[in-house]
């Protein structure tokens, strides 16, 4: 029997999810909108209608604000009326096999209550006024109430009559007759099976089945095309590559490890006894030394990843799951770290694209950005991690191909940074049960999106649950702290494939696929191989600890299943119900790939000077800097995220009079008997990408490290961390634009003694469509890379805010300024492109980095705000705007270098390694002397009026605004957000 | 008397669990923290302790309400363990998610008066006004300064951090009732100003950011009569060192945080 439960606000209350739907078909300018809605519950078993009345309807609907209707649901008797009116019903009904959380949960406190409930779907309706336009109808259905990657809708009243999902599964072998396929059979094999590997990638795999003397099964096959996938090996950026740049030809054998790997390599020996890396480059996340020695020493790891290909698809989901990938990957790093904070950052087209301009296949940014920010919100609130850190920037190019970067750092103690597995082990995993979801993720994330990526691609497109996250992460770390596993890692891209793969790289590993507990029947043993179902770990667990891990597990309600062992034999096995479905070596799994040199070629850009207006005042300008949407303020996104949960916030993303000025980093106190802070920032400018990826580079690395520092961070305890986010690298320029900004950040990042502790690139960032004309268009994304820092601060007691704090302050402004407007917010609000990008100083930063930190540490400073996007001009609005005080500066001493900058490039030039300070009068003596030897000037004081004017060098306003126009300005553009 | 002994129970999706531990910690209770499927087991260990605290997270996910599936653990199973402690001298504690399960359960308003009887809920906590989640700082005015939790806390900030925080009533009427009971313990303030004087009105509502979730009457925390059990959608244990506070730089806190006063006044009070 199956029976509905419909839920609806009472007479009298708001419908604000029909004022939700309704308001965002008005913003597509559609003719029809819902003027109704409800939740409903399908729920299936022998239940009669006085236990659903009596049971279900309490436990479901909240009688002080709802009201509930239960019908019996079946197809042959279709029930009365619609609710409501004689309008159209709409249900939105998730796909079969989509994680449907809330239906989970239902079903569970439903058999909790003894209502024996066999299935339970969870179902939204909407009513329309009848006699819409049909094509209006479609286009709401599918942009505002459903998502086609993971939803359908029916309309009118639903006619089904079970909730039944899947047949069960009769085993077949399934072999690939490779050795007989000429080359344009495996091309074809790998493109329609989504292998994603290329001809020299097939056909090595065909000549080592030749030598084995059998075809391969599906299974084997997939192992292969899972390991070898880009996501899962970085074949392009950890291969070789001949690069011809301006200086000649190089021949990288690893490119990263050559370039960024090598930079952490120098810096260490650098560094000598002092060397505070832990585990870098070789684990699921970077680790360094925090606190404490010996038994005591507490360790931190951070590492950020992206979701770009899922998110353009399903906003929602593909931020979540990515979300929660990273969260997964500090659990699976060593015994598993405990995470502490979350930082993300987005990049988006315009969220005022008119929507019909969009071609076809692409979702509306602005629905991208609300859905990737829920994503974010909703699992990492439900997780108790606090998300403290992020950026949006804005590039039209990032239509159809938006990037979501998504980190995690954690804590471990250094006891736990080791792991290793052994022989006799078993495998064991523990947290969600495995579905289709995701399947040939890892190989999708590799190729180019195109407009058919919603439908051929859906299976790719995962739902989070961060409760089971969440449990997972309880049992993980009880089960750490006991000694009861030896290895662990996560289940991300290629699920088990990737994860046994990877821990069984060395020993050998048996699985019984049949082990697995499954969502529902019907699935292949190669799907349960390679599924990217969320929320499950695999831990090396000897055999003597297994009975204890899953009482453990089990005590707390999270799915554990014993899938094999780690075997010593070298060889991958694979089994279900007794059969073998895949038996091969290890080792050509994991070096049998063959090594294809990539062309990468770099020539430098012309550099076309800016053409600057002849003016005086450059208020308006200032004004329009603002209000731009990068660096407009982000409140509207920063206020979802919980920043407090896990109590060690010491400095929030929001900070000033009002909590609601630009921080620019955030500080934690991880251990709460230690002052020792945590600092997390970012550098990301891809406006600097189109001119010269290597300033790009230097840049994003100097303005990550820029920030840290003005709040307080330690120069010399700076971990860095870098994702690469490009096109297409099999055009060789634009694989030598990234080779190029490669090497720019090696040599910046010795200079600067910041390591990289770990990375993550994602290539194949382009969308392509056919337009009108019929005429095949591909959009790559501006060559994009983030660093993010991770720096320590001494004592968190010290750290400071970028908001101005009292009148009658001075003002520093410390860093040399060069006329560097290119790829500058000016240049952006002038509509003028040309300049010269913003250079780094190797020899002169770090000076200034040390003396930035020394006037904070010492107590001198008490506002400190870096410069970056509009320069000085930015800058002090920003610091005064958050301080409700006012400023008054001059630009006429402002270090040059010796060029003469002009007004308009002493405030707005963007050029690295500079910050403004405040301190007190008293203590100016004091700060001079922690800047001797760096570049500065005493360049105004803090007043206690409400404008901020800053004069050029004959005494003349360039700028003269009030605070609370500069400070509209700035909270404007995303005010409707 | 000795240190009272404090249970904090944690459920699949509880997250503050930790620092609400600390909190209790700090001010002095043995503090035992368990998950709610070891409670579940055996009931009757609710007797060993004088404090019970359900901590804030999404318990169960939140998945059909907030709070939801917990309190049907609490009015359920749980139901004659937990009517014994809100009938002794003890104290019940439930912060944001909390709130809602104590809310949600019936501990709430009523406390012991009407436990376990089958009755109507009057009120609820539900959807922002603003229809999603939010976190930031809030300023609270204390209603009942004689409330156990509550001593000598006339004005404090804590963060919020909830999607689900705003008071319903099924009738405004309710509010004589809960200002004639006692019930209305704490309510949002105007972050700058002078605290409002007099009691809540039903139909006076403080705009946003100050009341975040467009609470009735501008409600943030519920009491019991007897003034010994708190209900809040505020996390003081968010609140434990000075320099949690958003504008310690500014204002040159040093020390403990305001929020550990409601901590300690629920250990001295079994002093």
């Amino acid at each position: 029997m199956l029976w509905e439960v419909e839920i609806r606000p009472a007479a009298g209350r708001r419908d604000a999810e029909a004022e939700r739907a309704a308001e965002l078909a008005r913003g597509l300018g559609l003719s029809v909108e819902p003027t109704a809605s409800a939740r409903s519950f399908l729920i299936e078993g022998d239940l009669t209608r006085e236990q659903i009345e009596r049971d279900a309807v309490p436990l479901l609907c909240d009688s002080v604000i709802e009201t509930a209707e239960v019908t019996a649901c079946n197809a042959e008797a279709p029930r009365s009326a619609p609710a409501i009116g004689d309008g159209e019903l709409l249900n939105v009904l998730f796909l079969p096999g989509v994680t449907d959380n809330v239906a989970r949960s239902a079903k569970g406190a439903l058999q909790r209550l003894n209502v024996p409930a066999t299935n339970v779907a969870s179902v939204r309706k909407y009513w329309v006024a009848p006699g819409a336009d049909p094509a209006a109808l479609d286009r709401l259905c599918r942009r505002v109430l459903a998502n086609d990657s993971i939803e359908h809708v029916v309309r009118g009243q639903l006619t089904l009559d079970t909730l039944a999902l899947g047949k069960p599964y009769r085993f077949e072998k399934i072999v690939v007759p490779l050795r007989g396929m000429d080359d344009e059979a495996m091309l074809r094999l790998s493109k329609e099976g989504q292998l994603s590997l290329s001809l020299a990638e097939m056909q090595t795999v065909r000549d080592h089945f030749a030598e084995v003397g059998r075809d391969p099964t599906d299974c084997e096959l997939e192992s292969v095309a899972q390991t070898w996938s880009e996501h899962c090996s970085h074949k392009t950026l950890a291969g070789p590559i001949r690069y011809e740049g301006p200086d000649g030809t190089v021949e990288f054998g690893n490119m990263l490890k050559e370039t960024i790997f090598a930079a952490t390599v120098a810096i260490r020996a650098n560094l000598g006894d002092d060397d505070w890396c832990r585990s870098v480059f070789s684990d699921n996340a970077g680790v360094v030394h925090f606190e404490g020695e010996g038994d005591d020493e507490q360790c931190v790891c951070i590492k950020v990843e992206t979701h770009n290909h899922p998110s353009a698809i399903e906003p929602y989901g593909g931020a979540n799951t990515g979300i929660g990938g990273v969260i997964r990957d500090p659990l699976g790093t060593g015994l598993g770290a405990k995470p502490l904070c979350s930082t993300d950052v987005f990049c988006f087209a315009s969220p005022t694209t008119p929507a019909d301009s969009l071609p076809p296949g692409v979702l509306h940014p602005a629905t991208v950005m609300s859905g990737v920010v829920a994503g974010v919100r909703d699992y990492g609130n439900r997780m108790g991690i606090p998300t403290v850190n992020g950026a949006v920037c804005f590039d039209d190019r990032y239509l159809g191909n938006p990037l979501v970067f998504c980190g995690n750092v954690a804590l471990i103690p250094a006891d736990k940074v080791a792991k290793k597995v052994s022989p006799g082990d078993r495998i064991v995993a523990l947290g969600g049960a495995t579905g289709r979801d995701g399947i040939h993720g890892a190989t999708f994330s590799s190729v180019d999106l195109h407009e058919e990526s919603e439908s051929v691609s859906g299976g790719a497109v995962q739902i989070g649950d961060a409760v089971t996250e969440k449990m997972v992460a309880d049992v993980l770390l009880q089960a750490r702290d006991r000694g009861l596993y030896s290895a662990v890692t996560d289940c991300g891209a290629g699920g088990f494939s990737s994860a046994v793969g990877e821990m069984g790289e060395e020993t050998g590993a048996e699985v019984h696929l049949d082990r697995a507990p499954l969502k529902y029947p019907g699935l292949s043993p190669m799907e349960i191989w390679i599924s990217e179902a969320q929320e499950r770990m695999v831990f090396a667990v000897p055999p003597e600890n297994v009975a204890a891990f899953v009482a453990l597990a089990e005590s707390e309600g999270v799915g554990v299943a014993e899938l094999g062992e780690f075997t010593g034999t070298g060889r991958l096995v694979l089994k279900y119900e007794g059969h073998t479905v895949a038996d091969m070596a290890m080792a050509f799994l994991h070096d049998g790939r063959p090594h294809i040199v990539r062309a990468a070629t770099y020539a430098p850009a012309t550099v076309e000077p800016l053409a600057l207006p002849d003016k005086s005042d450059w208020t308006d300008e200032l004004l329009a800097i603002l209000a731009a949407p990068n660096v407009a303020s982000k409140e509207f996104i920063i206020r979802q995220y919980d920043q407090e949960v896990q109590a060690h916030s010491v400095v929030k993303p929001l900070v000033g009079e009002a909590e609601d000025g630009p921080g620019d980093a955030a500080v934690i106190r991880p251990l709460h008997a230690s002052n020792r802070g945590l600092a997390v920032g970012c550098g990301i400018n891809p406006r600097l990408g189109d001119l010269d990826t290597a300033r790009m580079a230097e840049s994003a690395l100097d303005e990550a490290v820029r920030n840290v520092v003005a709040v307080g961070a330690d120069p010399s305890r700076i971990a860095v961390l870098d994702n690469f986010c490009w096109g297409n690298t099999e055009r060789p320029e634009t694989l030598g634009s990234l080779v190029r900004s490669a090497v720019a950040l090696q040599d910046y990042a010795v200079a600067l003694g910041t390591p990289f502790v770990s990375g993550k690139d994602s290539l194949y960032n382009e969308f392509a469509y056919s337009d009108e004309s019929g005429e095949r268009q591909t959009v790559a994304i501006p060559p994009t890379l983030l660093v993010t820092a991770m720096g320590q601060v001494p004592d968190s007691g010290r750290a400071v805010t970028m908001d101005l704090k009292q009148a009658g302050n001075a003002l520093y402004l410390v860093g040399e300024t060069r006329d560097e407007l290119g790829g500058s917010h000016l240049g952006l609000v002038l509509f003028q492109t040309g300049g010269t990008p913003p250079t780094v100083d190797a020899e002169a930063a770090p000076a200034v980095f040390a003396a930035v930190h020394r006037a904070i540490a010492e107590g001198c400073v008490r506002a400190c705000h870096d410069l970056s996007e509009g320069g000085l001009a930015v800058a002090a609005a920003e610091m005064a705007f958050a301080g409700a005080l006012g400023a008054e500066l001059s630009v006429e001493h402002v270090p040059d270098g010796g060029d003469r900058l002009s007004d308009a490039a002493a405030l707005f030039s963007e050029s690295n390694t500079r910050f403004l300070l405040e301190a007190p009068a008293e203590l100016t003596a004091t700060l001079e002397r922690h800047l001797t030897g760096v570049p500065y000037v005493k360049i105004g004081s803090v007043t206690d009026g409400d404008r901020l004017v800053i004069r050029g060098s004959d005494g003349s306003p360039l700028i003269d605004a009030s605070l609370a126009d500069l400070k509209a300005a700035w909270q404007s553009t995303f005010a409707g957000y | 008397m000795s240190a009272p002994r404090a249970l904090v129970v944690r459920a699949p999706g509880t997250n503050s669990d930790e620092e609400t531990v600390r909190a209790f910690e700090t001010a002095g209770a043995v503090v035992d923290h368990l998950h709610l499927f070891r409670v579940l087991e055996e009931p009757d260990m609710l007797d060993r302790y004088q404090i019970f605290c359900v901590p804030g997270g999404f318990s169960y996910g939140d998945d059909l309400g907030s709070g939801v599936i917990f309190a049907r653990h609490l009015s359920g199973p749980l139901g004659d363990a937990l009517g014994r402690f809100l009938n002794a001298d003890k104290l019940v504690l439930g912060i944001c998610n909390g709130f809602q399960v104590l809310l949600k359960a019936g501990v709430l308003p009523g406390g012991a008066d009407g436990w376990g009887a089958n009755q109507t809920p009057k009120a609820t906590l539900t959807w922002n006004e603003s229809g999603r989640y939010d976190c930031r700082w809030v300023r609270l005015r204390n209603d009942r300064p004689d409330h156990a939790f509550l001593r000598d806390m006339p004005d404090v900030e804590m963060p919020i951090a909830h999607a689900e925080g705003r008071i319903a009533v099924s009738d405004p009427a309710v509010l004589k009732e809960w200002v004639a009971n006692g019930n209305v313990a704490l309510r949002y303030a105007a972050r700058q100003g002078d605290l409002p004087e007099g009691g809540p009105t039903a139909d006076v509502t403080l705009a946003a950011p100050h009341n975040p979730n467009g609470s009735f009457a501008d409600i943030a925390g519920l009491s019991d009569a007897s003034g010994k059990i708190l209900g809040l959608m505020p996390h003081p244990e968010r609140f434990q060192f000075a320099h949690q506070h958003p504008r310690w730089t500014r204002l040159g806190l040093t020390g403990e945080g305001a929020g550990m006063k409601l901590f300690r006044n629920a250990v001295e009070w079994f002093d």
